[in-house]
């Protein structure tokens, strides 16, 4: 292994870390939607009224909340197959992150329903709308908007957090920068480029979400 | 007179953790009169019309509207407390004008007025478009139909917010101090607005107001409420002018004192 920065070196692999990188948004952009809506569906159930239900949720939240997401996605990669639920390492480690960040997600939504006020559900009330166009017209219609900076953040969050279903197989940049660095030994450049191309989207991305946050505080 | 009221109470109760918010109320109102509450705050007054609008449940009595319970429904034969269907079914007939306007700020004025028609009442588009932009005439506000709430004044807020409570054809009205978070130049306009629709509909019209005045000239009958119950009922004239009663006599000094 030789010292200094090789840059013919670093230009041949970024064809293959841009393939793994593309992995990784998969996995964010997938993981995303599933989180966005089963957190959804969690803050919504809490606040019905059937007491089951509710308690069922709560208790998954709290407990996916206290457990780590590396555990939950070795459980849901090479447990769930004992059971008969066979999940490829994007469809697994897909379904980690979007269980796993719903938990999260749930709380935002919860706090956005919160801040919508007593008198909108009132008015819904009064004019006997069905509890369904409560909630699509009324309620989330203003209580989403006002959640989207943090929902954004969380975007960021698990953005960062997909390297660790390397440990379930998934081949996405980090995977990709360590077996190139294993078979060059050149550890250096992939590794450094790997971070450089999280840096590169995380951080517009960081300043979209304080836009986001200064357009709606101004609302 | 017919037979049966547009709204009766009989022997309500409702408690707020310990403390007594109705006691013991009856309470009748004809269909087309206009009947205002007034009394110090916590008499009870805005929970009346809270039970009607079935956002808090009596305790024990029993509320009707048109001739049907509301408050409690029929199952085999007896009177049990009614489920939320039931009362949804009920309070159909009943519209309601807020103190705060509540429009929905995610909606145009005309979204505003035709949510409810179109997913309630099976009204079309059309025909609840139609309807809207006839009432947004009434209220002279015709202009505004595509403008959102934010963007009007509280005044013209309030006159929305009572075309949308129009909109659902209800046969009672309820209004609940809806010209106190006005501003007072504000305040004529709306209240000229109610007395038209009192003179030209035979809506039942339940109204909480601080406004004396606007009470005296649009109420067939005022009630005096005070701990829970009602401690004099009568024509404005007699009850504003010469009341009985010295809490009400009392009531009434310190709001015209207020003012």
């Amino acid at each position: 292994m030789t010292g200094g920065w090789d840059w013919a070196y670093a230009v041949e692999i970024l064809p293959a870390l841009w393939r793994g990188l593309q992995v990784t948004l998969l996995a964010t952009l997938l993981g995303s939607l599933l989180a966005f809506g089963l957190g959804l569906v969690f803050a919504v159930v809490q606040r019905n009224r059937v007491a089951v239900l509710h308690r069922v949720v709560w208790a998954f939240v709290q407990f996916w909340r206290s457990t780590p997401l590396l555990v939950q996605a070795y459980v849901i990669y090479q447990v769930l197959p004992d059971v008969g639920i066979t999940l490829g390492s994007l469809a697994a480690g897909v379904l980690a992150l979007g269980l796993h960040y719903a938990c999260y997600t749930s709380e935002v939504y919860r706090a956005g329903i919160e801040a919508v006020p007593p008198g909108q559900w009132e008015a819904a009330a009064a004019l006997s709308l069905p509890r369904s166009r409560v909630w699509l017209a009324v309620v989330l219609p203003q209580a989403v908007p006002r959640v989207l900076p943090a929902l954004g953040n969380y975007v960021i969050s698990m953005f960062k957090e997909v390297p660790l279903l390397l440990a379930i197989g998934l081949v996405e940049v980090v995977t990709v920068a360590r077996q190139l660095s294993a078979e060059s030994f050149r550890p250096v450049e992939p590794l450094t480029l790997a971070g450089i191309l999280f840096l590169l989207i995380s951080y517009p991305a960081s300043v979209v979400v304080r836009r986001l946050e200064r357009r709606t505080g101004a609302r | 007179m017919p037979a049966e009221p547009m709204i009766v109470f009989e022997g309500v109760h409702k408690r707020f953790g310990d403390s007594v918010v109705l006691s013991d109320l009856d309470l009748a109102v004809d269909p087309g009169e206009h009947v205002t509450l007034i009394g110090p705050s916590g008499s009870g007054k805005t929970t009346i019309l809270r039970l009607l609008m079935c956002l808090e449940r009596v305790d024990a009595g029993t509320i009707r509207v048109g001739g049907r319970y509301l408050s409690h429904m029929h199952r085999r034969g007896e009177l049990v407390p009614a489920d939320e269907k039931h009362s949804r079914d009920v309070r159909r007939r009943i519209g309601m004008v807020f103190q705060q306007f509540n429009l929905f700020p995610n909606m145009s004025v005309l979204g505003n007025l035709i949510e409810a028609p179109t997913r309630v009442l099976g009204l079309s588009r059309a025909e609840a478009t139609e309807r809207a932009a006839e009432l947004l005439d009434m209220v002279g506000l015709a202009e505004k139909i595509d403008e959102h709430p934010a963007r009007l004044s509280g005044g013209q807020q309030q006159r929305v917010a009572i075309a949308r409570a129009l909109a659902m054809r209800p046969d009672v009205l309820l209004l609940d101090e809806i010209t106190s978070a006005l501003d007072p130049e504000l305040v004529a306009g709306v209240l000229r607005l109610l007395r038209r629709i009192g003179d030209t509909t035979d809506i039942t019209i339940l109204c909480v107001t601080h406004e004396i005045g606007f009470a005296r000239d649009f109420s067939d009958r005022v009630l005096m409420l005070d701990g829970g119950r009602v401690i004099e009922d009568g024509p404005p004239d007699q009850l504003l002018r010469e009341p009985r009663q010295p809490r009400t006599k009392e009531f009434l000094a310190a709001v015209l004192e207020g003012r």
